[in-house]
């Protein structure tokens, strides 16, 4: 750190330099205020170029010693957070490198869940939604019928266009219903769950066995199901051999769940999980920790093995997993990154510990409009039912499984998704508010300083009001505000309108999914769908090829 | 006030038959009333900001400038007469004239530039989108008081039209329509916004007899008169009064260009300058009630610091560099003084700031200023026909912003192709 105090100091002396020039001459000539410009002038010039030589020394000594490629910057000029990261604890390579990104936004909501599990709420219906599987073709082939008694870990459907890769059911029990949307579209597909769960029997390899046998029992034990494949966030690719896998092991999404708390009691499925995962690909995997320092973080994360960690501090997305690729080994062109979340590394973890499909998620259900906002111990794909049922205060509400800014819409009895733990319960919004894009009644978050934020409560409610009517693109700069990526959000949607592909892929749409720029349309000032955008970009994309 | 949300909607037209009513009933009603969307997909809750607050953030940041250019429009009016030469004199007097000169401006322009936004709204089927309600704002603050109606309905049609609606609406233009307003009459009118006399101050008529200026007044300073009379107050009079000896009108720029710093201080003090007692454009003239404003629009984090700040540097640079050229006596105008003159602080408030026209990157907003901010003193030091230069740099740097942003953005791209190329 000593580069930086010298380039402080250095700083303020040139700084107190050119001030005492300014004060010494008298400013009436014009001759005088010239040489004081210039002067000025002059020390700023040749500053930047020392600045400038040193850091193309330094950078050339780097490569030669191989230092540049640890991940360490090897700069004169320290990076922001260097600069002011005076709370940056020091850790040793081990303990992981500590990553501080300035920007993004907490939305500050009240809702937050109790940290209890409340053992009295059990789901009794659970439903696998092949909706939630991106790139799955509408319809795929269910090896079950309606009526069928099915055991947790028995082959629910497949991909006819991936067929390796099975869908298993998350529980035992009766298969209630197939629910078909638009054109025979299958919706979910519905299984009553005993009362005593079965569990189907299989026999794990050891993880001293060939990959490919690793990769087949994981692909027939439905395990693979809960990997999702970077690009495009879509299934991983059996044929694929990925060159990293992330785990994002916290949340900071708006109420999201604490994982370290959801973890208890799974340590060792945890860690194995992560051995398993460590076979299935040549490079890392990464963990991305927790490094705000607010809540204690299980030691399942914090003391893993055969990993490589990763510690991040800052606002929402601070722990979406896109965000820490980005940070830690950006997704480029030809690459393929598999990302899982924390809990589905305990099912895996559970399949070669056990032998048994244990599809058990810690979820938290949330939200401003529940009476008691707490953790359910369930599994994937639970009804939310008997969750909400008589536990919110007003029927004027809507259900997300999810959080507020990926989640998705469900009815009171509907299934949460595939990847979800968390339920939201938020107040519907529409509503007409007289001069309300002038003078806001109510607290609303935002991250405009137009609002009296020191009026408000810390953490306060929101609707699914739009506050506003969809416009052209105005405001810039908003969305870099929120993102904490070298890239260029704005841009990149206005490549995706236009579809420009060559320009996209330029612009970084191999590095991005909905949840990583869901907060640019949240701030956005005109209301687009960037979402719905971005997607629409993602799909050209997967289309193309 | 649901009864009163009920009525309203009870009243609204019918959207095929009438579209032109229905557009404007839509503008009208969702200025009253937040409307009732709900988020469909994507986020579930939204930011409360949206384009009508923005756009009225930035007219809350000028209102100062409307007060004092009123006022001012009145001063200057008496100063020229030598009448009232204290700042507060005849103060029913100034402001009556000032809001007698800017309320016409100002209703013209935004009716006619409001008109014209329904009437493309209508046509296209579109809400009715903000952006006039700063540009409607901004236009009378840069013009001179005493420019006919006529010819700033025209500007605005002109600027509305080409400079917006043929692009497709707010968002897509390319040119500052504020701006764009301005310097069509500069180059149609050249006469009505350049040169000194009677141009910057109101109410001022050349008289043949007496070789000279004198002043005039409507029918409104007759009414006004009469009113006054009654309660018993000073009266404008019927006009005809000459201006003082050594009369000019001209603005300090004018001044410098021909007899340097030392002309200027002759005329006008410093501190004259500066809270702007002067003769210029409607809004311009009082730096620190802009740069309250221009703070305001940098708290609420509306406007862009890095363009204002960049501006500012851009000024100095080229300031200083020419102020070691010096062939000639404005250009040995010490650089620090620029600041006092014209109207470099509203163009870095609100002109240059625009975020439409503006480049769109943060790297490249700070390339965007500090070229304004160089450009701009460079045409109005070095270019003898043009007394000012924030205007056309603006416009100039509006036309390269595109091109700026896309250098900036294939940097990122490069980088990121490089990245992959390194990995493999």
């Amino acid at each position: 750190m000593l580069r930086n105090e010298i380039l402080k100091v250095s700083l303020v002396v040139s700084f107190i330099l050119s001030s005492q020039l300014v004060n010494a001459q008298s400013p009436d000539s014009a001759s005088s205020s010239f040489s004081t410009g210039l002067t000025i002038l002059v020390i700023i010039f040749l500053f930047a170029v020392i600045i400038t030589i040193a850091n193309r020394l330094m950078k050339l000594t780097a490569e030669k010693v191989g230092a540049d490629k640890v991940g360490a910057s090897n700069t004169v000029i320290p990076t922001w957070k260097e600069f002011f990261g005076g709370d940056t604890p020091t850790r040793s390579a081990e303990e992981g490198q500590f990553h501080v990104l300035r920007q993004g936004y907490d939305v500050p909501l009240v809702g937050d869940a109790e940290q209890r599990i409340d053992a009295n709420l059990q789901a009794t219906t659970f439903a696998m939604k092949p909706i939630d599987i991106h790139g799955m073709s509408p319809i795929p082939k269910l090896t079950v019928k309606e009526g069928a008694s099915v055991k947790a870990g028995d082959v629910l459907f497949f991909d006819k266009k991936k067929p390796e890769i099975q869908y298993v059911a998350p529980v035992s029990g009766k298969l209630l219903a197939v629910n078909r949307g638009p054109k025979r579209r299958i919706d979910e597909v519905v299984i009553s769950a005993d009362k005593e769960m079965q569990y189907k029997a299989f026999t794990a390899p050891s993880l001293d066995a060939s990959q490919e046998e690793i990769k087949n029992f994981l692909l027939e034990s439905g395990g693979w199901s809960l990997l999702r494949q970077r690009p495009y966030n879509v299934a991983a690719d059996p044929s694929e051999t990925p060159r990293d896998i992330f785990i994002s092991t916290f949340d900071t999404a708006p109420l999201a769940p604490d994982l370290s708390f959801a973890i208890q009691g799974r340590e060792a499925a945890f860690q194995k999980g992560l051995d398993v995962l460590a076979t299935l690909t040549s490079g890392h995997v990464y963990l991305g920790l927790d490094g705000r320092g607010e809540t204690p973080i299980s030691t399942a994360f914090s003391e893993a093995t055969g990993v490589v960690k990763n510690y991040f501090k800052g606002k929402h997305p601070a722990g979406v997993v896109g965000v820490q690729i980005h940070h830690t080994a950006p997704i480029g062109k030809d690459d393929i990154v598999w990302t899982i979340d924390a809990q589905s590394v305990a099912t895996i973890g559970t399949l070669f510990l056990e032998g048994k499909y244990d599809a058990t998620k810690v979820v938290a259900v949330t939200g401003a409009e529940l009476k008691e906002a707490k953790y359910v111990k369930t599994y994937q794909g639970a009804s939310i039912e008997s969750f909400v049922n008589n536990n919110t205060t007003n029927d004027h509400v809507r259900y997300v499984s999810g959080n507020v800014l990926t989640g998705t819409k469900i009815e009171s009895k509907g299934f949460l998704g595939l990847y979800d733990s968390q339920v939201t319960v938020l107040a519907e919004g529409d509503y007409y508010e007289m001069f309300g894009w002038l003078v806001p009644v109510k607290a609303r978050p935002s991250i405009s300083n137009t609002f009296p934020h020191f009026l408000y409560p810390d953490k306060m409610t929101a609707d699914t009001n739009t506050h506003g009517e969809k416009r052209a693109f105005v405001v810039t700069g908003q969305y870099e505000k929120v993102t904490p990526m070298d890239i260029y959000p704005q841009h990149l949607l206005k490549s995706i309108l236009v579809n420009d592909f060559e320009r996209m892929e330029g612009l970084g749409i191999y590095e991005v999914v909905e949840e990583d720029l869901a907060l640019c349309e949240f701030v956005c000032t005109s209301k687009q769908d960037v979402q719905a955008i971005l997607r629409q970009g993602i799909d050209m994309m997967i289309e193309q090829g | 006030m649901n009864g009163l949300l009920k009525f309203i909607k009870a009243i609204e037209p019918d959207k095929k038959n009438s579209p032109f009513l229905h557009t404007l009933f839509d503008g009208f009603f969702t200025f009253a009333f937040a409307p009732n969307a709900i988020t469909k997909q994507g986020v579930h809750v939204k930011d409360g900001m949206d384009l009508k607050r923005t756009m009225v953030h930035v007219v809350i940041a000028m209102q100062l400038c409307y007060l004092f250019g009123t006022y001012n429009i009145g001063h200057q009016h008496f100063v020229a007469l030598g009448e009232y030469p204290s700042f507060f004199a005849g103060f029913h007097l100034k402001l009556s004239h000032g809001l007698i000169k800017l309320l016409p401006l100002f209703i013209v322009s935004n009716v006619v530039g409001l008109g014209i936004e329904f009437w493309y709204a209508a046509k296209k089927g579109h809400a009715i989108e903000e952006g006039f309600l700063v540009s409607g704002a901004l236009i009378p603050l840069i013009m001179p008081a005493d420019l006919p109606l006529w010819i700033l309905a025209f500007a605005v049609v002109f600027a509305v039209i080409i400079g917006k609606e043929a692009f497709g609406g707010t968002g897509m233009n390319i040119f500052n329509i504020a701006l764009l307003a301005r310097v069509f009459v500069f180059f149609a009118y050249p006469t009505e916004i350049s040169g000194d006399g009677s141009v910057w101050v109101s109410a001022l008529d050349k008289s043949a007899e007496l070789g000279t200026f004198v002043s005039q007044y409507g029918w409104p300073h007759s009414l006004l008169d009469w009113l006054f009379n009654g309660i018993g107050l000073s009266t404008f009079g019927d006009g005809g009064k000459a201006v003082v000896d050594g009369f000019s009108g001209a603005t300090p720029m004018g001044i410098a260009a021909k007899g340097g710093w030392e002309a200027v201080t002759e005329v006008y003090t410093t501190s004259q300058m500066l809270w702007g007692t002067i003769p210029g454009s409607i809004g311009e003239t009082s730096k620190p009630l802009i740069v309250i404003g221009a703070l305001f629009l940098v708290a609420v984090g509306i406007a862009s610091w890095r363009i204002m700040l960049s501006m500012v540097i851009g000024l100095i640079f080229t300031g200083v560099l020419l102020n070691g050229w010096g062939a000639t006596v404005f250009m040995e105008v010490p650089w620090y003084y620029h600041f006092y003159m014209g109207s470099f602080f509203f163009a870095m408030a609100f002109m240059a700031t625009d975020p439409v026209t503006a480049s769109s990157t943060n790297t490249g907003k700070w390339i965007y200023g500090f070229l304004i901010g160089a450009i701009g003193l460079i045409i109005r030091v070095l270019n003898p026909a043009y007394p000012e230069g924030w205007m056309l740099a603006i416009l100039f740097m509006n036309a390269f912003a595109p091109t700026i942003d896309y250098y900036v953005v294939q940097a990122n791209i490069n980088k990121r192709l490089k990245r992959v190329s390194n990995a493999a």
